[in-house]
């Protein structure tokens, strides 16, 4: 999977507030770019797999965020749904360099093959 | 008791007790319980209030306690069992030939035996500058009254000692806002109950506190004019003060005693049935000297007080020995325990314990293989357990490897607690606040068939006071009572944290928590920064305690709030402007058809609140189509917070045929002075204009319905799963009261209703009473109620759609990021 990833910088980390989350739309996905109260970055598709629900308007709490439809709460490390419930959402690759932060896409996420 | 005759009132021995403070009373109450008709009992208070926990002073100046809450005995308690009690009417004078005691009033009382209980009088420093305005004790509640007005004040305050009550107090005023300096003269702080090691682990976290401390201070004199301005060193340093607390140590309190001829050295002298050299004499206490011993803890009076009941109940006693003591420091969020003898040396050996990380200090002094005493500092949970085997005087010599491991790792019992607790003797102390051991609260349970906390607190007062040991009487129900017992604890907010939301609220105003951070750190919150759930209750009351001062936390609302619209099931949000009272004209109308047109909005609904819903707008359409509404003069309508969000009405007098008040009116007017107010939950009003409540106002939080002479207000009503009507608050005649009532009711629910508790449920736990009580009947609270609600409106009414479309707020809400390839 990151054998061909395609970086794309995002811009500076400063730009996603803490505690919080900003979106970045790709050719085929919403992705979900998390900072957290210790200025980590996190990404996911920003979709819970639970009913499809937008994760980066949740509240994020140490390395996690509830999704704001029905109050799931994913590990923003490995996308595992916590406690009782099942699910994964999907992880995507990210990386701060100089405190610029760059997402890895997929071909697909890319643009560069068209999907189906 | 209620059915004494005459002629047996008479036939009992006349008690009288000098000192209605823990010792005389606890030793009343021991004679209570073994001879309950052998006594006619008389008690003289120099305080003009009945008999309460004077080591809880510190709690009630910092603000985690009030008085009632740590009051021992009520008036009833007085009256239920014959005692006649003379409050603020200190005895004066004992005359020993004619038995009689003479009060201040002239009140002369006969005895056939006397209690002394006069307790010790606080150490003032014979300073210049002492008898200066603004310069206190720290030792009863007229003390704490002093201080708490100094603190309402704010500005510096000086406490000159440095022991457990000069620390307590200083923390009390720091959390009560004021500038603190403590001056010590001794090289490290509690000298008396630490090592240099644990004084400093001290003094390092009350600074961290904002404390200053300045050790080996020896005060000169206290400057000023009439009030305290300041308390010079004699180093010549000046340290400014508003207020000096003198907490340097405690005098036992003999003057009566020794004025009777009594024999008085340092205290009362006493054998070990408490008797004076005059055997019609008794006295317990701190006023009293015990084989050479004064002592100045609760612990002893306690057991006085029991030897002291066996001989006058004429039980066979072994007398009273003198006591091991033992220290905590009441201060939250610290814990200190000393017992014993830990100065070391001789033929002693120590074990020392530190943890640096957790801020954990152990030094255990042992000697001949047996506990002497022990220090220790950031973990006190082993505490009981040290004291125990140092009053027992076991041989540790086989758990010294692991002694300062604590319980669990030496007893091995300790693993479950509920067997720890089974293993304890039954002299074992669980509440060192009142002085309760484990039998008797076994005793209790068993006898009484006691099954819950609050039952065992009632009948033995173990864990009534500072309730520290609530977990151990909570552990010995279970272990007593065995498979039967349900423990009943408080549901804490979430598992970030142990406290619940009532003491969250408190300790936030108690404490002078005034952000997030502040708050997890002091309360110990286990997360580093909380949950879904946690956050935007502890938002809330922080934006609650200071309004107007704590800055509103974005990134802890639920996603409604933050963007000011409501998420739906498809990620898109929908809009509703606010319509007040459920009016609107062509206007609005108009421009609420035009950005459904211009932004492709596909559903357009009325709602249940009188107003109109746009749904199904995309998140970064959300500033546009809010500056189109505000262009047409239209606000945010709160329909997504936990906030005022409408007031109905139906058409009232200005249209209705029936009606007898101008509704629609009235409730433009509600809304006016509501709109935009932070609640624990969403809030809804209506007014109807006449008894028929077209406006269905009786299933609001506050509903509003017209009468022909004025307006009944009625409050507590929730449509949804649990529907509820109101309760009628009360009639009022104006529309002034009707905002007024409207206001006050509104900010109570504000104050004391947990974080997402609507009306309904909030007036079933607390009682209508209890709203009536403090929004009808006291017309001053109901005033001071309405006017913290309106300051706090002041900075509460800005349109947050306005902040959004037009001045940038939270831009990064509704722009995405965008990309570049990476070289």
């Amino acid at each position: 999977m990151s054998n061909n990833l395609t970086w794309v910088v995002v811009g500076p980390a400063a730009n996603i507030p803490q505690q919080g989350a900003r979106t970045l739309q790709t050719e085929t996905d919403r992705i979900a770019i998390f900072r957290t109260l210790d200025d980590q970055i996190f990404a996911l598709l920003d979709r819970c797999p639970h009913k499809q629900g937008p994760l980066a308007q949740g509240i994020v709490h140490g390395h996690f965020v509830t999704c704001p439809l029905h109050n799931m709460v994913f590990s923003l490390e490995t996308g595992e749904a916590q406690g009782p419930d099942d699910g994964c959402a999907a992880k995507v690759e990210c990386q701060v360099i100089d405190g610029i932060v760059r997402v890895g896409l997929t071909e697909l996420q890319a643009g560069l093959r068209h999907a189906g | 008791m209620n059915h004494v005759t005459a002629a047996l009132r008479t036939a009992k021995v006349r008690l009288v007790v000098i000192g209605n403070g823990m010792a005389g009373m606890r030793t009343v109450e021991e004679i209570l319980n073994r001879a309950p008709d052998k006594y006619d009992i008389t008690v003289f208070g120099a305080e003009p209030r009945v008999n309460y926990n004077r080591i809880m002073l510190s709690p009630l100046l910092s603000g985690e306690k009030d008085f009632d809450e740590i009051v021992i005995n009520t008036p009833e308690w007085y009256t239920e069992n014959n005692i006649h009690l003379y409050s603020g009417d200190p005895v004066v004078k004992i005359d020993r030939d004619r038995k009689v005691v003479i009060s201040k009033s002239g009140t002369e009382t006969e005895y056939d035996q006397l209690l002394l209980a006069t307790g010790s009088d606080p150490i003032i420093i014979p300073v210049p500058g002492h008898k200066l305005d603004g310069v206190v004790t720290f030792r009863d509640v007229d003390d704490v009254d002093t201080m708490l007005g100094a603190a309402a004040k704010g500005g510096p305050a000086v406490v000159i000692g440095g022991g457990l009550l000069g620390l307590e107090a200083a923390v009390g005023l720091q959390s009560r806002g004021m500038d603190v300096t403590v001056l010590h003269l001794a090289g490290h702080v509690m000298e008396r109950q630490l090592d240099p090691s644990a004084g400093y682990l001290l003094a390092q976290e009350l600074e961290r506190r904002g404390i200053t401390v300045i050790t080996e201070a020896d005060t000169a004199e206290i400057v000023g004019s009439e009030h305290v301005t300041g308390v010079r060193l004699k180093d010549g340093r000046m340290i400014p003060a508003d207020l000096v607390v003198m907490a340097v140590g405690i005098r036992p309190n003999g003057r009566l005693a020794a004025d009777a001829g009594v024999a008085v050295e340092r205290g009362i002298v006493v054998d070990d049935v408490m008797t004076t050299s005059d055997p019609a004499i008794f006295a317990v206490g701190e006023c009293v000297q015990h084989r050479g011993q004064c002592y100045g803890l609760v612990a002893p009076l306690f057991e006085m007080a029991k030897s002291l009941a066996d001989h006058m109940a004429e039980i066979e006693t072994d007398g009273y020995t003198g006591s091991v003591t033992s220290t905590k420091l009441k201060v939250t969020g610290v814990d200190v325990f000393s017992a014993g003898d830990f100065s070391g040396g001789g033929e002693t050996e120590e074990i020392v314990f530190r943890d640096a990380g957790r801020g954990v200090y152990k030094r255990i002094v042992l000697e001949d293989g047996k506990i002497k005493g022990a220090v220790l500092y950031g973990d006190t949970s082993d505490g009981g357990w040290y004291f125990q085997l140092m009053k027992d005087g076991e041989d540790v010599t086989e758990l010294r490897d692991t002694l300062a491991f604590g319980q669990a790792f030496a007893g091995g019992s300790a693993g479950n607690p509920l067997d720890a607790v089974a293993a304890l003797p039954d002299d074992a102390e669980i509440c060192g606040c009142n002085g309760v051991c484990k039998g008797s609260i076994v005793a209790a349970i068993s006898e009484k068939s006691l099954t819950t906390l609050d039952e065992v607190k009632g009948h033995t007062k173990a864990s009534a006071s500072c309730g520290s040991c609530s977990g151990l009487v909570e552990n010995l129900l279970a272990a007593t009572l065995g498979g039967d017992y349900q423990a009943a604890t408080v549901k804490p907010i979430c598992t970030c944290t142990d406290h619940d939301h009532d003491s969250v609220r408190r300790l936030i105003i108690a404490k002078n928590l005034k952000s997030m951070p502040a708050v997890m750190q002091e309360l110990e919150w286990k997360s580093s920064d909380g949950c879904h759930v946690c956050r935007p209750a502890l938002n809330y009351y922080l934006l609650a305690a200071w309004p107007g001062e704590y800055v509103d936390h974005g990134a802890s609302r639920f996603i409604n709030e933050r963007v000011h619209a409501n998420i739906q099931k498809d990620g898109t949000y929908s809009v509703i402007p606010r319509m007040w009272g459920g009016l609107t004209n062509p206007r609005e109308l108009r421009a609420i058809a035009d950005v459904a047109d211009k932004f492709e909005i596909p559903t357009v609904k009325v709602t249940g609140g009188q107003r109109i819903d746009l749904l199904g707008v995309k998140k970064e359409d959300l500033p546009a189509v809010w500056a189109d509404l505000n262009a047409a003069g239209m606000v945010s309508g709160h329909a997504y917070g936990k906030s005022l969000r409408t007031v109905k009405s139906c058409v009232g007098q200005e249209w209705c045929r029936f009606g007898t008040q101008m509704s629609m009116g009235m409730a433009v007017e509600l809304e006016k002075m509501t709109w935009g107010s932070w609640m624990p939950h969403k809030f809804k009003m209506a007014v109807s204009g006449c008894p028929r409540n077209c406006a269905e106002a009786t299933i609001k939080d506050f509903g509003v319905v017209a009468t022909d002479g004025g307006w009944d207000l009625h409050v507590g009503g929730n449509g949804g799963i649990h529907v509820r009507a109101t309760d009628l608050l009360c009639k009022v005649t104006t529309d002034d009261e009707v905002k007024e009532y409207c206001g006050a009711f509104i900010q109570l629910y504000r104050e004391e209703a947990r974080y997402l508790e609507r009306t309904a449920p909030w007036i079933e736990r607390v009682g209508m009473k209890h709203v009536q009580e403090r929004v009808v009947d006291d017309e001053a609270n109901r005033k001071a109620l309405f006017e913290r609600f309106m300051i706090s409106q002041k900075t509460a009414q800005i349109d947050p759609w306005a902040e959004r479309a037009s001045e940038g707020v939270d831009a990064h809400e509704f722009t995405p990021l965008s990309m570049v390839a990476a070289e």
